[in-house]
């Protein structure tokens, strides 16, 4: 049984109001935090938590929060990434939903210690439901003393700002995030200046994730050395999983980081394993841009250890045996299920959520995408195969932003691991034309392709 | 303040640069083929870079204080140097491979359709696809189409042929009062375009059209009208109250066939122009001569140039010199001497292949 810090009381009957939320507990971080510690202190035990932010890369938060420059006079901003758009990922807003006042609460003492009097929560434009409850939830903690001015007699004043997206991937990437939030186009910046230094309205920022902010009030209220107890070696703590695809129970579910991949997909306590008792193909364990590894690499490492739910564990062995963390969207795919198909899928998403702005990921997304289409309804070739593979392995590395390589990533592992897969529909063409999902979408006349 | 220069050296060559200076910057010191290819950055332009990925490099050795590799090529436009940073362009079998690739990325949307472009000869495109891309693309697919946009009078734009580098974004940003145009949509349907058919008129438009590296802005009242290297670029002034009236002249005999502002080594303008001088000043008279503008050796631009009175003289013939004194008809009439072409000869069904001898030839 993983221990639960989030969502430990995230089913209690009306938690989402300020009363509830404050009987059982709440708020208490911020109240030792901004009464009997100062920022630093609060930095300090955030670093020896070993928390890493949750929104998919991994860095450990006090980290980049003790990059934040301070210049004198200059205002510096914490803004919130709740924009939550990779292909199975939807922990986010579970949390949001169900506990927003835990979010707030975390807000409140991150931003005392950043010294960010305006912060900023960008949240994706499809969650308008989700602004509702949020903006209620800053309303009551106003109306409680814990935001506004002098918050608790302790001369700090704060705010926290609602901004919904307009629903473009791209949004989430902290760069482009900030350009949003300014009103601008939503395009990656190119770094150098880090955000640290120069982020929204050129003022240091820091932009974390939703579940590292919320992370923030178990630490105060533990300690961070407790919180760096739970969990194994640098995945520390608990995390967020959204599950989904053939699993019997998809849901979002709280885990500390030592279960094993196979006990959290067989077990009934999370996922409950695979309908109709058929075999586990592959899984896409941390949001769509991982790399996907195939049933015997995804329960036992290259060396042949158990693979588990963390981050050095699913990394093992790099790219070749291993995949991420990424932001803890677990897919799973059942024996049933084409890899062409999925790659297919992703390669069509992140074409479209390209924002253009340099050419590797402009063309080579599109490129892919077509190149796919063919294989998957047999009108491949052999040499598209090899053709697929050097178009990701260009466009990884040499993009502005993550997007590129988030791009590149499934597709470079799904040939990696599933080729054969992909010359079947090559060699096989009746058969693969044959195949009906019912999809008419995809007869988008724009991607026909003119060499079928 | 006393400036400590930083010493970068770049594909084996080390020279000091103040600091602040990017690696494209540095290498374009140095010049030659150590300064790599840009396609986006704009020394004139304030935020331009980093988006056409043509100048990718490898930092081989990051400064003197950690000297630890970068593990991703950088765009050398928008990276600036350390002490003791060593960077590895045209000599990185990395940076080669990864710039072939960005060419075939660029190309794999414009159609290399030089003859009828208006850019040919001025175009940074084609000459990066020259010297770094591959001879033939792996592209099977239908290029990308649009509707087309009217950008008023002055200015046409050919979207098809546009590589999204901004340039003409942030011309149209930093030099006119009022913005009017930029990019729509995202990814491979992204489009330059003023939303709502506008037109674009205000007084340093057309300093786009000297900006965008490949034929997508043209000037309508020269297009088509004659090819540059036929033409001499002479540059001239003229008292102009709007901007410094420094422009470079292409001319045919007497006749002002196009007025751009000057560019420099890399191709880029060295003075803003306006409208007034660009557009509407097409006569010798209102302009003071200053004399020929010196053309890069390497551009197809100083054919013309080095002619003397481009249009008049014609190029000497060397082929009689060359080939004995025969004229070149001997060898272009092959069909008529061989009778390869008789309505009586089918090679189809000759079983061993064509020799000389099935052939009835005249001279014989
Ligand atoms: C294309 C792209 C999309 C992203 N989307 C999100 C997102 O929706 N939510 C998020 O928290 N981080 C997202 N990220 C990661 C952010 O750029 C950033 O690393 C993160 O918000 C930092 O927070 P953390 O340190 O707490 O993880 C995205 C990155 C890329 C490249
Ligand atoms: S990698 Fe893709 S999404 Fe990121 S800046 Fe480049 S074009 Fe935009
Ligand atoms: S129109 Fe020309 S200058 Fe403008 S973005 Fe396209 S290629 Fe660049
Ligand atoms: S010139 Fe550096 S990326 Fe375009």
């Amino acid at each position: 049984m993983s221990k639960k810090l989030l969502l430990e009381k995230a089913h209690v009957e009306g938690i989402r109001y300020y009363d509830v939320y404050r009987r059982e507990g709440g708020y208490r971080s911020v109240e030792k935090a901004l009464k009997t510690m100062g920022p630093e202190a609060i930095v300090e035990e955030v670093k020896k938590s070993g928390l890493r932010g949750r929104g998919g890369a991994g860095f450990p938060a006090g980290m980049k929060w003790s990059f934040i420059a301070k210049p004198e006079g200059v205002p510096r901003h914490l803004v919130c990434n709740a924009d939550e758009s990779e292909p199975g990922t939807f922990k986010d807003r579970y949390l949001m939903e169900f506990i927003p006042h835990l979010l707030i609460e975390g807000l409140i003492v991150s931003s005392f210690a950043l010294g960010s009097n305006d912060t900023y929560i960008y949240i994706r434009g499809e969650y308008a439901w989700i602004v509702d409850i949020l903006e209620q939830a800053i309303e009551e903690a106003k109306q409680n003393g814990f935001l506004g001015k002098n918050i608790l007699g302790t001369g700090f004043d704060c705010n926290i700002h609602v901004q919904r997206g307009a629903g473009a991937y791209i949004c989430g990437e902290e760069t482009a995030l900030i350009e949003s939030l300014e009103g601008k186009r939503g395009n990656p910046r190119i770094k150098p200046p880090f955000p640290a230094v120069q982020g929204l309205w050129m003022r240091p920022t820091v932009v974390n994730n939703v579940e590292t902010l919320a992370a923030v009030v178990p630490i105060i209220n533990i300690g961070g050395e407790e919180y760096a107890k739970i969990g194994v070696g640098r995945s520390t703590g608990t995390k967020l999983i959204s599950a989904c695809g053939n699993i019997n129970k998809p849901g979002v579910y709280e885990i500390d980081m030592t279960i094993s991949v196979e006990e959290f997909i067989y077990s009934d306590e999370y996922c409950g394993g695979i309908p109709n008792g058929k075999k586990l193909k592959a899984c896409i364990p941390g949001g769509s841009s991982v790399p996907i590894l195939p049933a015997n690499l995804l329960l036992k490492t290259a060396k042949g250890e158990t693979r588990y739910m963390n981050y050095e564990s699913l990394g093992d062995g790099g790219f070749a045996t291993g995949t991420m963390m990424g932001s803890g969207g677990f897919i799973v795919l059942d024996e049933d299920q084409c890899v062409v198909r999925h790659t297919l899928s992703l390669a069509r998403f992140y074409r479209h959520e390209s924002c253009g702005q340099c050419s590797p990921c402009r063309e080579g997304t599109g490129w892919m995408e077509k190149i796919l289409k063919n294989i998957e309804y047999g009108h491949g070739k052999l040499s598209d195969i090899d053709l697929l593979w050097d178009i990701q392995r260009k466009i990884e590395g040499n993009t502005i932003c993550p997007l590129g390589d988030a791009a590149a990533w499934p597709v470079a592992a799904a040939i990696r691991h599933f080729r054969d897969e992909f010359e079947w529909h090559v060699l096989h063409p009746e058969e693969a034309q044959k195949r009906n999902y019912g999809l008419a979408h995809y007869a988008d006349p724009i991607h026909v392709p003119v060499t079928a | 303040m006393s400036e400590q220069l930083f010493k970068v050296t770049i594909d084996n060559i080390t020279i000091e640069v103040p600091p602040g200076t990017t690696i494209l910057n540095a290498a374009r010191k140095i010049g030659g083929d150590v300064a790599p290819p840009a396609m986006c950055y704009y020394s004139k332009l304030e935020g331009s870079g980093g988006k056409c990925r043509t100048c990718l490099v490898e930092v081989s050795k990051g400064s003197e204080k950690d000297p630890r590799p970068m593990p991703k090529l950088v765009a050398s436009c928008r990276t600036t140097v350390m002490d003791g940073m060593e960077v590895k362009n045209i000599t990185s079998e990395r940076v080669v491979d990864a710039r072939a690739g960005v060419v075939e990325f660029l190309l794999l949307n414009h159609p290399l359709d030089c003859p009828i472009c208006d850019q040919a000869g001025e175009c940074h495109l084609q000459d990066l696809s020259y010297e770094h891309g591959k001879e033939a693309t792996r592209y099977e697919f239908q290029r990308r189409t649009f509707t087309k946009h009217d950008l008023g009078p002055y200015i046409q734009l050919h979207m098809t042929r546009c590589i999204l580098c901004y340039r003409c974004v942030f011309t149209a940003d930093q030099l006119t009062k009022k913005r009017e145009h930029g990019v729509l949509d995202r990814g491979d349907h992204s489009e330059i375009a003023t939303l709502i058919e506008k037109s674009l008129d205000n007084d340093f438009i057309g300093n786009v059209i000297d900006v965008c590296p490949v034929g997508a802005l043209t000037d309508k009242t020269f297009r088509f009208k004659n090819r540059v290297w036929f033409l001499k670029a002479m540059d001239a002034h003229r008292d102009c109250p709007t901007c410094s009236g420094k422009v470079t002249l292409w001319n045919r005999g007497d006749e002002v066939y196009r007025v751009t502002a000057r560019k420099d080594q890399w191709g880029e303008v060295e003075d803003w122009i306006c409208n007034t001088c660009r557009f509407e000043k097409k006569k010798t008279s209102d302009w003071v001569i200053e004399g020929p503008r010196l053309i890069n050796r390497h551009s197809v631009i100083s054919q013309g140039h080095y002619a003397g009175s481009v249009g008049t003289v014609k190029p000497t013939e060397t082929f009689k010199a060359v080939n004995d004194g025969r004229q070149p008809r001997l060898l272009m009439d092959i069909h008529d001497i061989s009778e390869v072409n008789q309505p009586g000869t089918f090679l189809s069904e000759i079983e061993r292949p064509a020799h000389s001898t099935d052939f009835n030839s005249k001279k014989a």
